[in-house]
């Protein structure tokens, strides 16, 4: 079923959370959030789920499916919610946790005991939670309740499925199995889903569309590819990924007043040359201050000669062990690709620009 | 140096001091509950089995006690059923003089329990200022059990709300909230969600106002008009007892209600134990 908010309008007291927020969700996509906290993204979502409302349900809408249903309350609107928390009720066992939503059915619409038992079961083994049905929540590991949450999510047929940072809570290692198993999952049961994220990476990772929201607003949507490549704001490269930030003029190693220009290059797309190698005309000078090589690559940290900015690079370590860095050295630097917004607006391509050529390798 | 033996022990534990406070607790509760509640048994062993019996199964004895625990038992489930209403109402909105009203929930407490008899007695008496309304009904609420009625359900008032209120406040919004998405409505998640989780503590505001209303004599004696038969209380006719220097027959009445509260309150824990099984489930 495909969502649409219109307009969105939110305030709490005196706080705005969401400022004429805007967006579409086709059929059967996985769709992420992602924003720092307090940028609306929960608030977003509570307002699509009916768990929280616009401030005017006149001028701000919620269509599922076309249909409004602005001032529906969440039990009818037929989502499935998962919390960050779990939210499960510890008092009931996970198979009756699974069953109360199907038990909460109006006499003549709830299915027969056996049926409902059996769609316990069912739904059971589609969250690898075979036979522990007889389980209490904290009997259960933190990934273990987070998928009973799913599970009873869905014992509605829920037409759309909303995540609250659904892996918040878990440890790094169940979180990147959790994510993969929610993907796959979602492309078999081929339901609309939400999720909110505060995570870069696992909203690139799992995400159809991505949605970046910052500061009651969104800052942009798009494929995970695209945001990534072609981010429209200063704050979506900062916040999609570690970026290196260069504010003074790059023509030269001496700062420059007249260019109020922002460059942004991302770690792995910096390149270390020996000091010597004059391939780069206007190749920037940068003392290296640190290096860190745990991994298949090198972490390098710089300082940019004349104007002191510190920066990343990303090598591989074959290159470092060329190229032979101990602290205090200096080395050519070059980038391979640069954003550039300057005075706050975007650049269509940043290398392509006349004055940044030179410093684009 | 701990030896290293010592530190495999299974049983240390993180602070220490176990023995020391346990012996304390031990000795203090001795000291001030058991000690003088063993005395009234000590008091009541000097007679002989047929003179207790016959003082404490006597006419207006017993007539006593259905009244102490029976009227209790009605004031403690009426402040159990409003106390939970008034605790919600505190814990879950916000209304103007909301800090004023939480704090007159106290009241009963602090006030001289004879003030309170004399106060509700005023009140309640047939010229009074809500008394003239139910008179008027037909309905006497002073020098009656509705009045002894009326004076415990006062004093207990607290014990329910001052219970719940921390409970109603840690329950879990998000909790709700799921049950709602699932479809449940407003009464179902109360029922299926909410109670099981403040179960425990409704249970122990219950019982505590339902031990004080056993126990209380100075706000009673006033607006019940202590007619034997009709409106006496068990803690009168011990102080009658007493007034008269008849101290073997009040430690007798004393020890049969030291027993009935006893047995009343364990069955009320157990109870507890059960709703607390059911409501925050093992482990």
């Amino acid at each position: 079923m495909s969502i649409q908010a219109i307009h969105i309008q939110k305030t709490f007291g005196t706080y705005r959370a969401l400022d004429n927020v805007s967006l579409e969700v086709p059929d059967g996509k996985l769709v992420s959030l992602l924003g720092p906290s307090g940028s609306g993204k929960t608030t977003l979502l509570r307002i699509l789920a009916g768990l929280e409302f616009p401030d005017s349900v006149e001028t701000s809408r919620v269509l599922f499916h076309g249909q409004d249903v602005t001032a529906t309350p969440a039990g009818k609107r037929g989502v499935g919610f998962v919390f960050q928390h779990y939210a499960l009720f510890k008092h009931m066992t996970v198979a009756a946790n699974i069953a109360f939503g199907l038990n909460a059915l109006p006499r003549r619409e709830r299915p027969s005991r056996d049926a409902i038992q059996a769609r316990v079961a069912e739904l059971l083994s589609l969250v690898h939670l075979d036979g522990l049905g007889k389980r209490y929540p904290s009997e259960l590991s933190g990934g273990q309740r987070q998928r009973v949450a799913l599970a009873r999510a869905l014992a509605m047929k829920p037409k759309v499925l909303l995540l609250d940072e659904p892996f918040g809570a878990l440890d790094a290692k169940v979180r990147k199995d959790l994510r993969r198993w929610l993907r796959t999952f979602q492309e078999e049961i081929q339901v609309t889903t939400i999720f909110v994220t505060h995570d870069q990476e696992e909203a690139l990772e799992l995400a159809d569309e991505v949605v970046i929201m910052n500061n009651a607003r969104i800052e942009q949507v798009g494929d995970p590819q695209a945001v990534y490549d072609r981010p429209v704001s200063p704050f979506v490269i900062e916040f999609l990924g570690n970026v290196n930030r260069f504010v003074a003029g790059m023509r030269s190693n001496q700062p420059t007043d007249q260019s109020k220009d922002v460059l942004y290059v991302r770690p792995h797309d910096v390149e270390l040359e020996p000091e010597e190698s004059e391939t780069h005309q206007y190749a920037l000078k940068a003392k290296v201050q640190h290096i860190l090589s745990a991994g298949n690559y090198g972490r390098v940290t710089l300082e940019r000669l004349g104007t002191h900015e510190p920066f990343e690079a990303e090598v591989p370590r074959e290159r470092l062990r060329e190229l032979d860095l101990q602290p205090g050295k200096v080395v050519s630097v070059v980038f391979r690709h640069v954003r550039l917004f300057p005075k706050g607006e975007f650049l269509e391509s940043a290398v392509k620009d006349g004055q940044l050529e030179a410093v684009a390798g | 140096m701990q030896s290293p033996k010592r530190s495999l022990q299974p049983n240390r534990r993180v602070l220490p001091g176990f023995g020391l406070s346990l012996g304390f607790a031990v000795a203090y509760l001795s000291l001030i509950v058991l000690i003088p509640l063993a005395g009234v048994f000590i008091r009541a062993s000097g007679m002989s089995w047929d003179e207790f019996w016959s003082i404490v199964t006597s006419r207006q004895v017993v007539a006593t006690y259905k009244i102490t625990f029976g009227v209790s038992l009605a004031a403690a489930a009426t402040n159990a059923v409003f106390g939970l209403i008034a605790a919600w109402v505190l814990v879950r909105y916000s209304f103007p003089g909301k800090k004023i009203f939480d704090g007159i929930v106290d009241l009963p407490f602090a006030l001289p329990t004879a003030v309170a008899g004399i106060a509700l007695t005023t009140i309640y008496a047939q010229t009074g200022f809500l008394g003239q309304f139910f008179y008027a009904w037909g309905i006497e609420t002073a020098y009656s059990r509705i009045g002894i009625y009326i004076a415990l359900t006062f004093i207990g008032l607290p014990f329910v709300i001052r219970c719940l209120q921390p409970v109603l406040e840690d329950l879990d919004k998000e909790v709700e909230e799921a049950s709602a998405t699932l479809g449940a409505g407003r009464w179902r998640t109360f029922w299926r969600i909410i109670f099981p989780a403040i179960l425990p503590a409704w249970l122990t505001g219950f019982s505590l106002a339902y031990a004080r209303a056993i126990g209380e004599y100075g706000s009673v004696i006033f607006i019940s008009g202590n007619m034997p038969f009709r409106t006496e209380i068990t803690p009168l006719v011990i102080v009658k007892f007493l007034e008269q220097f008849q101290m073997a027959e009040a430690t007798a009445v004393a020890a049969v209600m030291l027993v009935a509260s006893f047995f009343i309150l364990f069955f009320i824990n157990i109870l507890q134990r059960w709703s607390e099984s059911i409501g925050k489930a093992r482990g």
